[in-house]
């Protein structure tokens, strides 16, 4: 046996997962990616003694199962890559080069990924990163960042242009570590973990205290309360509204039209205020907890987010129609940012900027959670890949999400007031969590010890997949289009960097 | 054109017309306000992720709080959160909340600056500086100068360049690999300037005090002129705040 398959949010042994020779881990793992329907939803290291346990998780999204096998490397070492055979692969080798200094032969390139405190080699600093220069008297180069002009996450973009055309765009991250893997093994509350997780990506906070309290319930072998379930189900629908509400107006902010960023904008507003009034935080921060809720949804939240909806939503489809119609804004969304389906899945894209080139990834289909089976998810595809087909993506998953919520609330499940209190983690088990936050999929790992601690904690957001996209995506359009691309794709700083 | 118009006129206004006196609809965890009940106070501390709580008499530090509410559901008779929002300050220790006080929090009028309010009184340009939040308080920040909050309409607003900024705002815990940058571009900024810290995590760190990825060197040496709790803060608590900065000093 090569790997073992598990579903999402399903307990194994450490143990029981496979240890092969690495000729036969790399064999296998690359050969899974021939096959249209799998694709890696996580591949790192596991420090042992002086080894590297390296884990590789390949998701098949016809049969919802998750392939997961291990090699151990002894330190130090030189190992054939994976990502000569699938490109996928190639930040996450990436990351094991930077924490472990693993080298990989064939690797396109072995550049920093993050510059975590924990590096393998301490004299790399952010400041000197090895960018690709081109030697020409009618290049130029571009500096961006990491500090932009607007109110957002700090990064650094280096464009090569010929004139205004922008011929190549690499894309430097790692401001924002701060080390928060690390913290999830030296917090030993379970509040403290919660508060990590709410705080690893501030826009898809409902996603990722999602994934980490499915996955702690997991561990703990303690099953999901219908209440919470319908909770974080409904949670996550409405934080996809809000940010891509918000995105939609960023994006007419970024076209320069006035009135759809005014009004996406306000649009917005009532749709976090219901977290609010639901939670007391417009992000949900306190909202998701493991095993439990401090915040029943009553029938009267119901009326509330029904009053809200109803309100939100003919004003969304006026001023959709109204954008969507507009010469102004569709000259500028049209065939700007093109990503192909061809390198979509070459790179390994996940998410809603998977979805916008006509591939079918979607974790609320293919691995479902929750209430998403009840649901009975379509994913909804376009097939340009283009800032307009992001922008579409939006506003009808906006639709679609809507739906979704009053479908929900027609049927509000009753407190849950018997609740059991939330066993220790077992120990010595494995369990992965996948969840489909409106970016893309989020997915957190976990090892437990003998006592049943956390021994090793793995996150991965969508970002750390569609990053590269952008990089693609911008080639050959004018610089002046950057900002909307970027825009279009909206990825996390903080989720990449961790 | 007339669709434009239609859409238009149909928002009405969005506006909230006084951002200083609007309640906030629903729950919101502001001021917490700690009766002087007797409870199990070790019990109380431990609850606390981010240490935010100390006993003997029992206080709570706003610069730490993430406002998770967990010790008010476990002590409702304790510790109840109230819904003011206006909890900027400019000093620490105006941010730990004690026991059997319940006073609002203002800015201590004495330290305020004289050349700020000489010269930002009417108009304030900021820059803001992420350094290693997670995307949440800046989306507040962001907030502050949309159509409802409008903070524009006081002077207020964020500005592209360090050159034309009267200051700096501050989110996230600081991380070591945004540190240089965080010097560089407040180095870039005119004199007199000013220093905010947006948020639980650029106040104490938050839950990544511990962390060895951050580097808070910067806040040893700089004065810090306003001090804003929330996780993320509140647009109302940002705007209040930092009206009060500007106009609050005695003269
Ligand atoms: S609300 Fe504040 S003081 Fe209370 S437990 Fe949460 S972080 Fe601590």
């Amino acid at each position: 046996m090569k790997s073992i398959s598990i579903k999402n949010n399903q307990q194994i042994s450490f143990d029981s997962i496979p240890v092969l020779e690495y000729d036969q881990f790399l064999d296998y793992n690359t050969s899974l990616l021939h096959i249209e329907d799998n694709h890696c939803v996580n591949y790192y290291g596991i420090p042992q003694q002086g080894n590297v346990q390296l884990i590789c998780c390949i998701a098949n999204d016809k049969n919802g199962l998750i392939n997961i096998s291990s090699a151990v490397v002894t330190l130090p070492a030189i190992l054939e890559s994976f990502s000569q055979y699938h490109f996928a692969f190639e930040k996450f080798e990436r990351e094991i080069h930077e924490n472990f200094g693993i080298h990989f032969i064939n690797h396109p390139w072995l550049k920093p990924v993050r510059y975590p405190v924990n590096q393998s080699d301490k004299n790399n600093t952010i400041s000197n990163y090895p960018f690709f220069k081109i030697e020409s008297e009618e290049l130029h180069e571009v500096g961006v960042g990491p500090i932009h002009a607007g109110i957002i996450e700090p990064g650094h973009f280096r464009f090569i242009c010929n004139g205004e055309q922008i011929l190549h765009l690499e894309i430097q991250l790692g401001y924002q570590h701060r080390g928060i893997e690390n913290l999830f093994l030296q917090k030993k509350k379970l509040i403290e973990l919660h508060t990590l997780a709410e705080n690893i990506s501030g826009d898809a906070v409902v996603g990722h205290t999602t994934a980490f309290v499915n996955l702690w319930e997991t561990l703990c072998n303690q099953e999901t309360g219908a209440d919470l379930h319908f909770a974080r189900t409904l949670a996550l629908e409405i934080e996809r509204v809000a940010i891509h509400t918000g995105d939609l107006s960023g994006m007419c902010t970024d076209v320069g039209y006035q009135l759809g960023s005014a009004v996406f904008g306000r649009l917005r507003t009532p749709v976090i205020n219901f977290f609010q009034q639901w939670c007391g935080n417009r992000m949900a921060k306190s909202l998701i907890r493991a095993g439990k809720t401090n915040f029943p949804f009553t029938a009267d939240l119901g009326v509330t987010l029904i009053n809200v909806l109803d309100k939100f939503e003919p004003d969304f489809d006026d001023m959709c129609n109204e954008t969507f119609g507009s010469p102004t804004v569709m000259g500028r969304f049209e065939k700007t940012g093109l990503v192909s389906n061809e390198i979509g899945k070459s790179i390994g894209l996940v998410g809603m900027a998977a979805r916008m080139t006509n591939l079918n990834r979607d974790i609320r289909t293919s691995h479902s959670y929750n209430l998403y089976e009840t649901l009975a998810h379509q994913p909804i595809l376009k097939h340009h890949g283009d800032v307009y087909s992001r922008a579409q993506i939006r506003r009808e998953e906006v639709k679609q999400s809507l739906a979704y919520i009053r479908q929900l609330i027609a049927s509000i499940p009753s407190e849950n007031l018997s609740r059991k209190s939330l066993p220790q983690p077992s120990a010595n088990v494995f369990a992965l969590s996948l969840v489909e936050g409106w970016r893309g999929e989020i997915c957190h790992c976990a090892v437990t010890n003998d006592t049943g601690d956390l021994l090793h904690y793995k996150i991965k957001d969508p970002s750390f997949h569609n990053w590269l996209a952008l990089a693609l995506a911008v080639r050959n359009n004018e610089i002046s289009d950057f900002p909307i691309s970027n825009k279009s794709f909206d990825l996390s700083y903080s989720g990449h960097d961790l | 054109m007339i669709n434009n118009l239609k859409i238009l006129i149909h928002q009405g206004k969005q506006y909230i017309p006084d951002v200083t006196s609007v309640e906030i609809p629903g729950v919101f965890r502001g001021r917490p306000v700690i009766s002087n009940d007797k409870v199990d106070e070790k019990a109380l501390e431990e609850i606390c992720p981010t240490k935010a709580i100390s006993i003997n008499p029992v206080a709570i530090d706003l610069g730490k709080c993430t406002f998770c509410g967990e010790c008010a559901f476990a002590f409702p008779n304790k510790i109840k959160f109230n819904k003011e929002y206006k909890t900027a300050t400019n000093s620490l220790e105006l941010l730990v909340i004690k026991e059997g006080v319940d006073n609002p929090v203002e800015l201590n009028p004495d330290l305020i600056r004289k050349e700020i309010s000489d010269y930002f009184s009417g108009s304030l340009k900021l820059r803001q500086v992420c350094a290693g939040g997670d995307g949440s308080c800046e989306l507040e920040l962001g907030a502050s100068g949309n159509v409802n909050f409008d903070m524009g309409r006081f002077g207020i607003e964020f500005v592209p360049s360090p050159r034309h900024a009267d200051g700096v705002v501050i989110t996230g815990p600081i991380t070591k690999n945004m540190a240089a940058s965080l010097q560089i571009c407040y180095d870039a900024m005119p004199e007199p300037k000013i220093i905010i810290l947006a948020g639980t995590d650029a106040i104490s760190g938050g839950i990544f005090i511990d962390s060895n990825a951050i580097d808070r060197s910067f806040l040893e040496t700089h004065q810090v002129d306003l001090y804003v709790p929330g996780n993320p803060i509140h647009p109302l608590t940002f705007i209040n705040g930092v009206l009060d900065l500007i106009r609050k000093r005695n003269k």
